[in-house]
């Protein structure tokens, strides 16, 4: 298990190696400098910018000043917000977005392995369709499509949900960006368990199961569930990315100031500094998490250990 | 099921059909442009006395018009988008297909380690960076979606090389190029377009995503992502704004997706959903 563990954490930094590397290549070779869009400033001034920067230096050095302040968690000034570091900026939006995203997922797991649970036990009724009927329908549908007709509907029309972050400070300003950004999730989830249940429900040991009496509810709590759910565990992975893209479009329409918010203003206003950093930590996290529910996976299922 | 009488193929390939049609003929059918401002006519609701079937947006502008040009913008990007897709993971999956072994392996693993990466994130510094323009969108949503592709024609190739007509082929002489371009590559046409029509809606999702954080397609151009984005501003007064090319874009990416898992059916034996 230890091997297996850090073998994966091996793997791993390869990947993280690219992402910097080629986040970087791409933000340096931008046409242009950060500080273009200002008025035309005096040479002098300019080259004092680029000095207090480090942009006048050769790009391999650059890289490897980025580098080393990287390893000492340093991702350098914000060109924008002149008075933050990127690090200040992250630390301060990061929290908000995590709860966001830790709640969806939580949501997407629950309903989404219940719902095809529930499909794979009656395959082939009404209920089966209708379930796997609205998770095609949550599937294709975009969030931020979803997101402004929810907005539209439920908080607009029927006053039910706040339909901005700022409107109130109770827990229901929650309740339309989390459903929001776990729905396509819980639409997939639901088809990845029902695939898989329905496979599982075939296999000889459920037979047994129930040829020992047990009832249906026993039968799939204790034995179908784990080994339904390991497909599940490995899109774990897609998910949180999809998540965090989700975030992205969540915090802009509800307004939500949270770490996506940041990176499409940061994006917008050319920061480029702060969008590196907010690529290079969010791609730092994605390879994180995979590295955690790969190693899960090696927990719940032994047979992967041996490859 | 042959490919004409598989009932999701049949709907969703003639939904698609009607709305590229229409997209394509429509324009023509309305007195409006996509340009014309009207200042008399700001937000005005849909009509068909007006001949305004969708309405008009913030400027006055006829949304039915413009809507069609979105939905001609969206499809252009996303076919296009995925042709480049299907060019790059085609290549490269039959030639690590092909000549297997280390080569096969080390390209495998390059292409596992870019699937951990948030290529949604690179696309948009990409954008950030450079000017955007049409062409990058294609590239760039592109770029990211080959690897699917590669994975399933690399383990397609895999099998087919093994036959005996590539045998044939290698016994006469012909060149390892003209082998994997010539021999292997027609029979995989299956199910590539299995996977292609499955690539579509991935495209169309970054495009319309893109366009929606005001990142991809420019004013006065219009997409389907971009008229959400103008019609979430608009959508307390203006409902219609957001409701229509929200629920075409649906439309069309629902479509795409029944489509494709249609086709999977009927081109993919081994595939039984």
């Amino acid at each position: 298990m230890l091997r297996y563990t850090l073998l994966r954490l091996l793997g791993a930094i390869p990947t993280l190696l690219l992402v910097i590397v080629l986040a970087f290549l791409m933000v340096h070779a931008a046409p242009g400098g950060p500080f273009d869009a200002e008025r035309a400033l005096p040479p002098d001034i300019e080259a004092n910018i680029a000095r207090a920067y480090h942009l006048d230096e050769p790009l391999p050095k650059q890289f490897l000043r980025y580098l080393s302040g990287l390893l000492q968690g340093d991702l350098g000034p914000s060109y924008r917000f002149r008075d933050h570091t990127v690090n200040d900026l992250i630390g301060g939006a990061f929290p908000l977005s995590m709860k966001l995203g830790a709640m969806a997922m939580a949501l997407a797991l629950v309903l989404g392995a219940g719902a095809g649970t529930v499909a794979a036990l009656r395959q082939d009724t009404l209920l089966d369709r209708v379930v796997m009927g609205f998770s095609m329908t949550g599937i294709s549908i975009p969030v931020f499509v979803v997101a402004p007709i929810l907005v539209l509907f439920l908080a607009v029309q029927l006053h039910w949900l706040p339909a901005g972050w700022s409107s109130t400070t109770g827990t229901s300003r929650f309740v339309l960006p989390v459903v929001t950004l776990a729905l396509p999730q819980i639409a997939y989830i639901a088809r990845l368990t029902r695939a898989s249940m329905i496979d599982v429900l075939g296999r000889d040991f459920i037979r047994t199961a129930r040829a020992q009496g047990l009832g249906t509810m026993t039968v799939v709590r204790l034995h179908a569930l784990k080994p339904a759910m390991l497909p599940v565990l490995s899109y774990m992975g897609p998910a949180i990315a999809a998540i965090l893209t989700g975030s992205v479009v969540v915090e802009e329409i509800f307004g939500i100031p949270g770490l996506g918010q940041f990176f499409v203003r940061g994006a917008l206003n050319r920061d480029y500094t702060l969008v590196l950093g907010i690529v290079v930590f969010y791609a730092s996290l994605i390879v994180l998490l995979n590295l955690v529910v790969d190693i899960l996976y090696g927990v719940i299922d032994p047979r992967v250990r041996r490859r | 099921m042959s490919l004409l009488t598989h009932p999701s193929v049949r709907t969703s390939g003639g939904i698609l059909l009607f709305v590229a049609l229409v997209a394509l003929l429509g324009p023509l059918l309305s007195p409006n442009d996509y340009l014309t401002t009207n200042f008399d006519a700001l937000l005005s609701p849909p009509s068909f006395g007006s001949a305004r079937f969708f309405g008009t947006d913030d400027l006055g502008r006829d949304l039915f018009v413009r809507t069609m040009l979105g939905i001609r913008v969206t499809l252009l990007v996303a076919i296009v988008a995925s042709l480049v897709s299907l060019v790059i993971g085609v290549a490269y999956g039959a030639i690590a297909g092909y000549v297997g072994g280390r080569v096969d392996a080390a390209m495998m693993r390059v292409v596992d380690t870019l699937y951990a990466l948030p290529f949604i994130f690179f696309v948009i510094l990409l954008m950030v960076a450079f000017e955007r323009n049409f062409l990058l969108i294609f590239v760039a949503i592109g770029a990211v979606n080959w690897l699917d592709m590669a994975r399933i024609v690399r383990g397609q190739t895999l099998s087919l090389r093994e036959r005996e007509f590539v045998a044939a082929a290698r016994l006469i002489g012909v060149s390892p190029v003209r082998i994997v371009f010539r021999h292997i590559a027609p029979n995989l046409i299956g199910i590539v377009v299995v996977y292609v029509t499955l690539t579509i809606p991935q495209a169309i999702l970054v495009e319309s995503f893109l366009s929606f954080l005001g990142l991809g397609v420019q004013e006065p151009q219009t997409s389907l992502g971009a008229l959400v984005d103008a019609g979430v501003n608009q959508m307390e007064g203006a409902p219609w704004t957001l409701l229509i090319p929200g629920g075409l874009l649906a439309l069309v990416l629902m479509c795409f997706n029944f489509l494709g898992d249609g086709l999977r059916d009927v081109f993919d034996a081994r595939h039984v959903s």
